[in-house]
């Protein structure tokens, strides 16, 4: 199943680069680093039937981290949210794909619009709540980063999952140690990172995240759990590209036609 | 706008130790030479704005003069009672930069839009709002707020802005500036989007109806001198234009102000703005600008339907 998985990420990243060249998106280093993630989500872990995007019991998973998108658009069309050939229209005048999530309505299985750091949790935290108090029957991801973790937002939000025992909470950190400017650590000495999240009262897990039976095993294990999870992911930012790789240049920047032939030989390596 | 930015607050924190630069994690590299002499002066607060917001507040009020930059939204609608009590209710002596204002990131979506900074702030008490059309109207703005008492918001576009000004016009806080003469129609503006104006302008003296176009620069202390002279003018019409949503912002303002100055029977007035909606479908700031007819050729359209009716 890993093999697979790793070549429908490869596949994915590929894409994602692509679409960046084509449509000068940025934010692919942000991508790379939680494509794998994506994947193990929607191949192995949410219970949403794509043909069934709107069904009340589907698992909700917001991309709390919205710079994400133009990852979570590959993963949502090869999994059948909605037709292939949309994804051409990426970046174009007038499409509703771009890079950030847009609001409900506009692409099947966007949960919610992101974009805006902080707000992703906190609304999750609201699904969750929303589906106990409605008895219904589905769990609630969000995916954060680690910048994303200086909003104060993450920590009310944390805070209350905690007391209101949320079990059926899970969050993901995509801890890739940068944020825009600087190294994560530097700007808010987000570490002892883990212990925060434990003294807010959830279960913590620490894995890489690019091994995808590492990935398995800890949303195995938050299923299981009685208080609300983080899975704090130690990911590189540009994973899968060598001149990528924990450079935060490309955080912002776009690929010329010659780091895009570059990248793409690296990534047919092994397919 | 923002590489002026960049090099005019480097330059004016050499000569005032006073002033402190916070940052929201963004401008990537643009305050390298700022922090290399002035490290201890430059501070990444990270993403964190309504914490920037109120620490810069307790800054001003142990004696800095705190510079706050980071994309619009966040250093305004997200920390919004932190510039009302923060900033505003104590006076504080601090400056907030908003960039990429309007749709300056149009293709961000929503979140990244900033269609309503300027109607909420105008809604609180004793902060000035500066509107800078071009790098130099910022530059004065910058150095002139800098010297004043309380808050102010300077709202600045992204990058390659044109100059507007030359040595002629009279830039600062409080000051508007009539570009363009003309008789028919007077277009009032803030913002780089001046420029749409001054092109509609030109393209229409071609089918004889002449648009003079005038900067606001200043919203808030607002150049009632030179209001009131207009109004002497006689035009058939006054067009209000900006890249802010139609409630709260320069149209409201210039309706609020005749209302209240007994003008509003002497002034045709049509407000040019974004219509109170979120936009969805995304292109470029050109692209949104012609989809909303905030473009020269969407504002020669509707001034040609005024006067030829
Ligand atoms: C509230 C808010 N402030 C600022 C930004 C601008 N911004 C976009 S991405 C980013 C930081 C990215 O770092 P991180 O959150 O760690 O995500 P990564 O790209 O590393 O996955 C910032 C500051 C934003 N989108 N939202
Ligand atoms: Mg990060």
């Amino acid at each position: 199943m890993n093999t697979d998985l790793n070549i429908i990420a490869k596949t994915l990243r590929r894409k994602i680069i692509e679409t960046s060249f084509r449509a000068r998106i940025a934010h692919i280093g942000s991508c790379l680093s939680c494509i794998d993630l994506l994947v193990y989500l929607y191949w192995c872990e949410l219970k949403i039937n794509p043909s069934e995007s709107e069904n009340i019991h589907r698992d909700r998973f917001i991309l709390s981290k919205g710079h994400g998108a133009p990852g979570l658009f590959q993963v949502l069309a090869a999994k059948g949210f909605f037709p292939l050939h949309l994804l051409e229209e990426f970046g174009k005048p007038g499409s509703v794909f771009h890079e950030h999530p847009p609001k409900p309505g506009y692409i099947a299985g966007i949960e919610a619009a992101t974009g805006s750091l902080g707000h992703g949790l906190p609304m999750a935290l609201g699904m969750a709540l929303a589906e106990r108090i409605q008895k219904l029957e589905y769990r609630t991801y969000a995916m954060l980063s680690d910048g994303e973790c200086n909003e104060g937002s993450i920590w009310e939000a944390a805070m209350l999952a905690s007391a209101q025992k949320l079990n059926k909470l899970t969050v993901i950190i995509d801890y890739n140690k940068w944020q825009a400017t600087s190294r994560s650590q530097k700007v808010m000495a987000i570490e002892p990172l883990s212990d925060k999240w434990k003294s807010f009262g959830w279960d913590v897990q620490e894995i890489d995240g690019h091994d995808f039976s590492q990935i398995e095993n800890s949303f195995n294990k938050a299923r299981e759990e009685s208080k609300p999870s983080t899975i704090i992911a130690h990911t590189i930012k540009g994973k899968g590209v060598s001149f990528m790789e924990d450079d935060n240049n490309w955080h912002y920047r776009i690929p010329n036609a010659d780091e895009l032939q570059r990248s793409i030989r690296e990534l047919e390596d092994g397919l | 706008m923002r590489s002026l930015f960049a090099k005019e607050i480097t330059s004016i924190a050499k000569k005032n130790k006073k002033v402190v630069l916070l940052s929201g994690d963004i401008g990537n590299r643009m305050f390298d030479k700022f922090k290399d002499f002035a490290p201890e002066r430059f501070i990444n607060c990270g993403i964190a704005e309504a914490n920037m917001m109120s620490l810069a507040s307790g800054m001003a009020l142990c004696g800095l003069r705190p510079v706050i930059y980071t994309i619009t939204p966040f250093t305004t609608t997200r920390c919004l009672e932190q510039i009302k009590i923060g900033a505003a209710y104590h006076d504080a002596n601090l400056l907030i930069i908003g960039t990429g204002s309007g749709l300056s990131y149009s293709e961000l979506g929503p979140t990244h839009h900033s269609l309503e900074d300027i109607a909420v702030i105008r809604s609180i008490p004793g902060i000035r709002i500066l509107t800078p059309s071009d790098p130099e109207e910022l530059k004065v703005h910058l150095n002139e707020s800098l010297l004043l008492n309380g808050p102010t918001y300077i709202r600045i576009g992204k990058k390659g802005e044109p100059n507007i000004f030359s040595k002629n016009n009279n830039l600062g806080i409080g000051k508007a500036n009539l570009l363009k003469k003309g008789s028919d129609v007077l277009i009032i503006t803030m913002g780089p989007i001046v420029s749409e104006a001054l092109k509609a302008s030109n393209d229409l003296s071609g089918e004889n109806i002449d648009v003079a176009v005038a900067t606001i620069g200043s919203i808030k202390p607002l150049d009632k001198k030179f209001l009131i002279e207009q109004i002497t003018r006689n035009y058939k019409y006054w067009i209000t234009l900006e890249e802010h949503g139609l409630v709260g912002g320069l149209g409201s303002l210039i309706l609020e102000w005749a209302l209240e100055n007994s003008y509003l029977s002497k002034l045709k007035l049509k407000r040019i703005a974004v219509e109170s909606k979120f936009i969805n479908r995304l292109g470029n700031q050109d692209y949104t600008r012609k989809i909303l007819k905030l473009d020269s050729s969407g504002i020669k359209e509707t001034i040609k339907k005024l006067c030829l009716n």
